[in-house]
C-alpha cells in the first residue's frame, strides 16, 4: 500500500508514454482536460500503471493547487514514473499543440472570416462539450456509490454544478468546501 | 478602482494603439506568474480579471475572440490564450515568456504537493479531503460544460444535430470506450463536413 512506489517503466514505456501524450496532445480540442479519458484509457486501464482512485487524486491535486489545470498531466506523470514521468508526460503534453497554436493563430487570423475555418469552429463545438461531459462523469464516478459518502459525493457534486451556474462565488471556495467535507468524513 | 472600459471601440481595438501593452517580456513572465498563482481550480477567470480589467492589454473583444480560437486549437486553453498574448506583443519571446511564468512556479508547487501527498496519503483526513476536492472537481468541470452547451442553440449544424453530435461523443467515450482519435477522426470530420455544407 506504498503510495510512493512508482513501477518500474522500461525505456520503451517511457516512450510509449511521452509518443502516447504527444498524439493526445494535438487532439487536445477544448483544453487537455478532454483528453483526461484516454489518458485514463492508457495509464490505468490498458497499462495499469496507476489505479483508478490515483487518477482521480492527480486531477483533484492539480485542481486544488494554483494555476493552469494541464497541470494534472505532470501529476499523472509523477504518479507513473516519477520526475522522468512527469517530465515525459508534460512535454508531450505541451510541445506539439504549443508549435500548432503558433502556427494557427498566425495563419488563422489572416483567414478568420473563410468558410473552411468557420466550419472547423462550428463542427468541433459541439465535439468539445460532449468530451467535457464525459471528463466530469469519469472523475466523478470513482466517488460515486450508495455508501453514505458516496452518497455525501453526489451531493457535493450537485452543489457544486448549482452554485457555479447560479453564481458568481470563486471556484477556489467550492475546492475548500469540498475539501472540509471530505477531510470530516461527509463526502 | 476598476474603470469601466466597455466603451473602447472595436476599431481602437483593432488598432491596438490606445491600448498599453506589456512593457517587456519580464513583465508578460510576472503577470502570468501572478495571474496562475491565484487561479485555484483553473485559472480562466483570473485571467480575465487581470488582463482585460486590471492591465486593460485587451478588451473584452479581443479575450473573449483569443479564447474562442484557443478552444478550438488543441491544447491547454489558457496556455495558448497566453501564447497568443505573449506572441501578439513581443513574438516568439513573448509567447514562451507568457507560458514559462504562468508554468514554473505552480509546477514546483503541484509536485511538491504530489510527493506531500504521498507520504500523507494514508491519513484519513488528507485522503478524505482530497476527495471532497476531487469531486468538486468533477463538479466543475460538468458545470463549464452546462454553460457551454448555450453555444449549441446558435450552431450553424442546428440544435438538434449539434446536441447528437455531443451526446455521441459522450457515449464513444465513456461507455463504447473508443480512443480519442478514433472520435475526432469520425466524428468530428463528419461534424465539420456537415457543417462546411451548411456554411453559406
Amino acid at each position: 500500500m506504498n503510495a510512493v512506489l512508482h513501477p518500474a517503466l522500461s525505456n520503451a514505456d517511457l516512450l510509449g508514454l511521452f509518443a502516447h501524450f504527444l498524439v493526445l496532445s494535438l487532439l487536445a480540442i477544448g483544453g487537455a482536460i478532454t483528453t483526461a479519458p484516454d489518458m485514463h484509457r492508457y495509464v490505468v486501464a490498458e497499462h495499469h500503471w496507476i489505479s483508478d482512485a490515483q487518477f482521480s487524486a492527480s486531477i483533484a491535486i492539480a485542481q486544488a493547487a494554483p494555476g493552469p489545470n494541464v497541470l494534472f498531466v505532470a501529476v499523472i506523470g509523477w504518479n507513473v514514473a516519477g520526475p522522468i514521468g512527469a517530465l515525459a508526460t508534460m512535454a508531450g503534453t505541451m510541445l506539439p499543440s504549443t508549435a500548432v497554436t503558433l502556427i494557427a493563430t498566425r495563419w488563422g487570423q489572416r483567414r478568420r472570416d473563410t468558410r473552411f475555418v468557420r466550419a472547423f469552429k462550428t463542427g468541433l463545438t459541439p465535439l468539445t462539450i460532449g468530451l467535457l461531459v464525459a471528463t466530469g462523469w469519469l472523475l466523478a464516478r470513482p466517488y460515486v456509490d450508495f455508501s453514505a459518502r458516496g452518497i455525501g459525493a453526489i451531493a457535493l457534486i450537485l452543489v457544486s454544478i448549482a452554485l457555479m451556474l447560479r453564481t458568481r462565488v470563486s471556484p477556489m471556495w467550492l475546492v475548500a468546501l469540498g475539501a472540509v467535507a471530505g477531510a470530516l468524513g461527509w463526502a | 478602482m476598476t474603470a469601466p472600459i466597455a466603451s473602447a471601440s472595436a476599431s481602437d481595438a483593432a488598432s491596438g494603439s490606445e491600448r498599453p501593452g506589456p512593457t517587456s517580456k519580464s513583465d508578460l513572465f510576472f503577470t502570468f506568474n501572478r495571474l496562475a498563482l491565484q487561479g485555484f481550480g483553473g485559472v480562466l477567470a483570473v485571467a480575465q480579471r487581470e488582463l482585460v480589467e486590471r492591465k486593460a492589454w485587451l478588451s473584452r473583444e479581443e479575450f473573449v475572440e483569443m479564447l474562442a480560437l484557443s478552444q478550438v486549437l488543441p491544447g491547454p486553453n489558457v496556455v495558448n490564450l497566453g501564447l497568443m498574448l505573449g506572441d501578439r506583443f513581443f513574438g516568439l519571446k513573448g509567447a514562451l515568456a507568457a507560458v514559462a511564468g504562468m508554468l514554473a512556479v505552480p509546477l514546483v508547487i503541484v509536485l511538491v504537493l504530489t510527493a506531500a501527498y504521498a507520504e500523507f496519503s494514508r491519513l484519513a483526513v488528507v485522503s478524505g479531503a482530497l476527495r471532497g476536492m476531487g469531486a468538486v472537481a468533477a463538479g466543475l468541470i460538468i458545470a463549464t460544460a452546462v454553460r457551454l452547451m448555450t453555444t449549441l442553440g446558435a450552431n450553424r449544424l442546428g440544435p438538434p444535430l449539434a446536441a447528437a453530435f455531443a451526446v455521441l461523443t459522450f457515449v464513444t467515450i465513456v461507455w463504447l470506450r473508443w480512443p480519442l482519435i478514433w472520435v475526432v477522426a469520425g466524428l468530428g470530420t463528419t461534424a465539420v463536413a456537415i457543417a462546411y455544407a451548411r456554411t453559406p
